[in-house]
């Protein structure tokens, strides 16, 4: 499989350009950073929750396609779901990518499955589960 | 040291096929593509003669040195010395005391920021530096500054990468103690002009540092005649091995300075409270040393003086020179450093218009080019750019127009996936 195949796919491209959830959130109920020190990548991370369901969610910040596809992936991915609903799509996209887990994602994000293809190019894993362990950072701070 | 001093007339062309033949890495394919290497910034390739040295140890000598009264061990001792006097001609010393082995450009600064500035400096003193600087030419003087209340103070840089020589007798001060500046950036290969940095330096009583990690393994270099103090390089960017790099220092002041490593080796003689240290430069080599690099970084000092340090900075202009035409064929590239190309060795930054550097290397990878993608350790180098990366093509004696066509003909690729 040729490059453009496994990992700049159509989905992933349309992810990376896609502005909608490029943006901070004021008031976000949290926000952190991530950055990867070696490619510079570095973005920061914001979530609004109601009543522990993820009301909203958005990303800043620099990094390059795959890390941003991944980002705005997992923004779309969170809507609506509570805090343990995201912590269980956050373990099996890291299952996916670093255990070589199926992925077993609900059908309105399985969108997610897209970026498993990266797990074949190990250098840009990193890149891509910059987001998720942002989050992961987040939801280890919500009880 | 400027571009200047030598005439292209008298450079002899390099039989690159030749060249090409001695380095086994060449041989290879990446991505089943021809390989294009071109992140010479980062290491150099290594030729068999140096392959050879490195496994010469191993297989026929093995013993340490300066210990040892057996044969092997007294052969690999004047071997490894050996490299001390050729690495000394090589670069110009007045003596190989003079010569210092460390494992690179980076420990060699922390043996300056430790054994000169930390024992030197205080409140007060100033050192300057630049915003084009490799970090590890800017890192250890912030934390050699945090403990000695010295201030760090940087001459201006202009938004092209190069620097405001103009304000050099604003920022170098009857308060400057040391100035540590790089001899070639290894983010846009500009060149500063030394002489009129040394000068200004020497005017003010400042000792002088050249980082010439991206300098020394591709042009001819006096240190008697540039008049710097220390000036520091790896061997792995001049066909040498990994391990090993070079701390050069005027000998007045390396005899001033404390080491860095104590330990066996460096010493004279040693009772339970004290010791008394031999002489320089062997007091700074604590610890049984990287024999097997240094004995292979003066196969490569050999391998680099038969080609021809002339020849070697010419071949790089040339391809500089051609890059930058190239270059000019697709609309879509953002460039870095200075335009004026007689100021530049042989490295072309760019963006692929906002790809990001890391996905424009990863579909050049694809096409068998190697470039280095990042903030090429030099942040803030970027801040000034305004970006975080950009994508680094970085030439040495074996390249050829044949690689630089490869990376133009990778860039069409780019723009398939991000148009
Ligand atoms: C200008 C410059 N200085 C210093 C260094 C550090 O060299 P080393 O990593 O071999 O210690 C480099 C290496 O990239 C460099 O390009």
């Amino acid at each position: 499989m040729s490059l453009e195949d496994d990992l700049y796919q159509e989905i992933i491209l349309e992810n990376y350009r896609s502005k909608k959830n490029r943006r901070k959130i004021e008031g976000a109920s949290l926000h952190a950073e991530g950055a990867n020190p070696s490619c510079g990548d570095d973005l920061e991370l914001f979530l609004s929750i109601e009543d522990d369901v993820v009301t909203d969610a958005s990303y800043e910040g620099v990094g390059c396609s795959i890390c941003c596809a991944s980002a705005n992936l997992l923004c779309e991915s969170l809507h609506d779901r509570s805090t343990q609903e995201a912590r269980e799509i956050l373990k099996q996209f890291k299952g996916m990518l670093l255990d070589d887990l199926e992925p077993d994602f609900a059908d309105e994000i399985s969108d997610l499955e897209a970026m498993q293809g990266v797990k074949n190019y190990p250098v840009r894993i990193k890149c891509a589960l910059l987001p998720w362990n942002t989050l992961g950072g987040l939801l280890d701070g919500v009880q | 040291m400027k571009q200047s001093t030598f005439d292209r007339q008298d450079s002899v062309t390099l039989d690159l096929d030749h060249l090409r033949a001695q380095f086994p890495m060449l041989q290879r394919r990446m991505r089943g593509k021809r390989f294009a290497y071109l992140d010479n910034g980062a290491t150099s390739l290594k030729p068999e003669s140096v392959i050879a040295a490195e496994q010469h140890y191993y297989t026929e000598l093995s013993a340490n040195i300066h210990r040892g009264v057996y044969e092997f061990s007294e052969q690999a001792t004047v071997e490894y010395d050996q490299t001390r006097e050729k690495v000394a001609r090589f670069i110009g010393a007045e003596s190989d005391g003079s010569i210092v082995f460390t494992k690179g450009t980076t420990e060699a600064i922390n043996v300056v920021a430790y054994g000169f500035v930390r024992k030197f400096f205080g409140p007060g003193d100033e050192l300057v530096t630049t915003e084009i600087e490799h970090h590890a030419n800017l890192v250890p003087w912030q934390e050699a500054c945090k403990a000695t209340g010295a201030t760090l103070r940087f001459i201006p840089v202009n938004p092209d990468g190069s620097l405001q020589l103009d304000a050099l007798e604003d920022v170098i001060t009857e308060r400057t103690k040391l100035v540590a500046v790089t001899a070639m950036s290894n983010v846009t290969g500009y060149m500063p002009d030394l002489a009129r940095i040394i000068a200004a330096a020497r005017a003010r009583e400042a000792v002088v540092l050249v980082d010439g990690a991206q300098y020394v393994s591709h042009h001819p270099v006096n240190v008697r005649s540039l008049d710097c103090d220390f000036l520091v390089f790896s061997g792995h960017k001049m066909c040498g091995p990994t391990g090993v790099g070079v701390l050069y220092a005027k000998n007045e002041v390396l005899e001033q300075m404390d080491p860095l490593i104590y330990g066996g080796d460096m010493v004279t003689k040693v009772r339970r409270d004290e010791a008394t240290y031999k002489p320089i430069p062997d007091r700074f080599e604590g610890g049984t040393p990287n024999i097997a690099g240094v004995i292979a970084l003066g196969a490569a000092v050999d391998f680099l003086s038969q080609v021809g340090m002339q020849a070697i900075a010419a071949h790089e202009r040339d391809l500089l020179a051609y890059m930058v035409e190239r270059a000019r064929e697709v609309d879509e590239l953002v460039t870095y450093g200075p335009d004026d190309l007689s100021s530049r060795g042989g490295i072309f930054s760019f963006n692929y218009a906002d790809v990001h550097p890391h996905d424009a290397g990863a579909l050049l990878d694809q096409e068998g080019v190697a470039v280095r993608t990042g903030f090429h350790c030099a942040q803030p180098l970027m801040q000034v750019f305004g970006v975080t990366g950009t994508v680094r093509a970085s030439f040495y004696l074996y390249n050829s127009t044949e690689d630089i066509d490869a990376l133009v003909n990778g860039l069409a690729r780019i723009k398939g996936v991000f148009g």
